[in-house]
């Protein structure tokens, strides 16, 4: 029993072993020089993971009672996160360790981060979320943090603590509600209340708390006060990390206990759901427009992305949650090669983010600018770029839920959040003469621009089965 | 006789409390993790009544994490609070400014 148990989670246990094993050999041995070394290993290690948690596949087996569940739906959110991750620890460990940032700390926690996300994807009762999330938060406020030196990166990190934290009573407050009301823990519980009729108030208030501590998680408007700040003051490869994993993981966890534990209840959460969304659409396109900061423009741009996740969310229906993981697996790729861009910015090795230092880009590097443009219109969701059949789905999703409002308010909002992507655009192209940004000649940044802006392109073919991939999950998480 | 209810009240009252504490307070962080645990603290006596009169002992077990959890994160905070302090001299609110958000 505790054999099986401990089988299926056992890329959980290897990679928290690794991290502890790891923070020990560094301790004991040469402290920072392993560093680099640790950065490979453990990028190496999540790769692999990945590749044997899509492999194994197969079978859903649930462990510990119920309390973890590991089915299609987990499966693609974790190999999303590991590869993720992966992507991004290879990408800083150059700029990080030109800057005297690489600590042997870095890489594990981030893999620390990773084994959270991966319990909160898998959680099938409100302990293993709670301790998912947590896990995962506490090391993310210590990775914000990191250049303990920088008054920027501790605010962000004192920011990203306070209101988190915020965010974690919250969610407790809701689950402690939910716990009394429905008399359990379990999500297979919790829907079995439900079913019987009407939905009792007490559990109304849980589920309500529940899904704004989560939305604080995903920086749905109006709980997404810390994410410009949080973006602009951690290390450019940390803002790079909180933009891809930690929203697969959190929005995997939303629509985890939405449909596993109030999927009876679907007309309760859908207008909250709608309308964070709607916010979030709008709140993001319209704020970034006044950004000249291209890490702060990009926490706006996350903010717009999540909105248009959720929408895919807010439909309640298995080609909802489909177009979900869709869109953000296509978000992660997107993000990955703009971060890539944006850390080899520089000038005098330092680094820069004033987007007006990209004017005339493309007389200098007509290849890079060429790969940010197709990133950037992707990200606009311009066709054919593989970004707009990720907001199709998500539409789509939407229109055939009975939410045609919604489609509508997303249309707009990202035409209106196309303006400061295409400004970007015109500045690399037609800008006008100013001094000059340098580029950093990394080869591994460059692989990683090219690689995400040839998916772009090359993805509109078949998207590389993640559309089957994808609504094998979805079909496995709603019932 | 105390019912259920009157628990569920007090710690309804310590969680707005603590949310108020994080809101209008301008002067201290220190101030702010500790209306965090007022929070946490809400909520554990939410789980330990709940749990005490559904007669199920899984709210009791989760009051374990909570409280384990809340030490972690208050450890993290603080270390992240000294930092802070090195950088700017100051655990003031308002003086956490240096970026607009």
């Amino acid at each position: 029993m505790i054999q099986a148990d401990l089988n299926t989670i056992l890329p959980e246990i290897i990679l928290a072993v690794f991290a502890m094993l790891g923070l020990v050999a560094a301790v004991y041995t040469s402290k920072d020089k392993l560093a680099p070394a640790l950065v490979w290993v453990t990028g190496i290690l999540m790769v692999l993971l990945a590749i044997w948690i899509g492999a194994a596949g197969g079978v859903d087996k649930i462990a510990f009672n119920g309390m973890f569940i590991d089915d299609g739906f987990s499966r693609f959110a974790k190999i999303a996160i590991l590869l993720s991750a992966a992507c991004v620890l290879v990408m800083s460990q150059e700029y990080m360790k030109r800057r005297g940032l690489l600590r042997f700390e870095y890489p594990l926690l981030v893999a620390l981060s990773v084994v959270g996300m991966m319990v909160m994807v898998s959680a099938g009762d409100l302990m293993s979320l709670y301790m998912g999330l947590e896990l995962q938060s506490l090391a993310l406020y210590v990775v914000a943090s990191l250049r303990r030196d920088s008054a920027k990166s501790t605010e962000a990190g004192l920011k990203y603590f306070v209101l988190g934290a915020l965010s974690s009573g919250l969610l407790l407050y809701g689950a402690s509600l939910t716990y009394g009301y429905a008399g359990t823990t379990l999500f297979s519980g919790i829907i079995q209340t439900a079913i019987h009729g009407e939905v009792s108030v007490g559990l109304l208030f849980g589920l309500i708390f529940l899904i704004s501590g989560l939305a604080f998680k995903v920086s749905a408007v109006p709980f997404h006060m810390w994410t410009p700040d949080v973006y602009e003051g951690a290390p450019t490869p940390v803002t790079a990390f909180f933009a891809t994993a930690p929203k697969v993981a959190a929005l995997g966890l939303f629509a985890r206990l939405l449909h596993d534990a109030f999927g009876a209840a679907v007309s309760d959460w859908q207008q909250v759901i709608a309308l964070l969304s709607v916010a979030s659409m709008f709140l993001g396109s319209v704020a970034a427009i006044g950004q000249r900061d291209i890490k702060r423009l990009m926490a706006y741009s996350s903010i717009t992305h999540m909105g248009f996740a959720l929408m895919g969310l807010a439909a309640g229906t298995v080609f909802g949650v489909q177009a979900m993981l869709i869109y953000v697996a296509i978000y992660i790729t997107m993000n990955v090669g703009t971060f890539a861009f944006i850390l080899s910015m520089e000038r005098d090795g330092q680094p820069v983010t004033d987007i007006n230092a990209l004017n005339l880009y493309s007389k200098r590097e007509p290849g890079r600018a060429l790969a940010m443009l197709v990133l950037l219109f992707s990200l606009a969701g311009v066709p054919p770029m593989l970004g707009f059949f990720g907001k199709f789905y998500v539409l789509r999703a939407a229109y055939e839920g009975g939410l045609a409002w919604l489609a509508v308010a997303g249309v707009v909002a990202s035409v209106i959040g196309a303006f400061y992507y295409l400004r970007i655009v015109y500045y690399m192209y037609f800008g006008e003469e100013g001094s000059e940004l340098e580029t950093n000649r990394s080869p591994v940044l460059w692989v990683f621009l090219m690689a995400s802006a040839v998916i772009m392109l090359l993805g509109v073919v078949n998207m590389f089965g993640v559309e089957g991939a994808a609504a094998a999950a979805a079909a496995t998480l709603v019932n | 006789m105390i019912g259920l209810e009157h628990y569920l009240t007090v710690a309804a009252t310590l969680f707005v409390i603590g949310i108020f504490g994080l809101f209008l307070n301008r002067k201290n962080v220190i101030i702010l993790l500790m209306s965090i645990e007022l929070i946490l603290l809400s909520v554990n006596i939410n789980f330990v009544a709940f749990s005490s009169f559904l007669g199920d002992l899984v709210g009791q077990v989760f009051t374990l994490f909570v409280l384990t959890v809340a030490a972690a994160e208050a450890a993290i905070g603080l270390a992240i609070l000294v930092c802070f302090f090195r950088n700017r001299g100051t655990i003031a609110v308002e003086d956490v400014n240096v970026m607009k958000g």
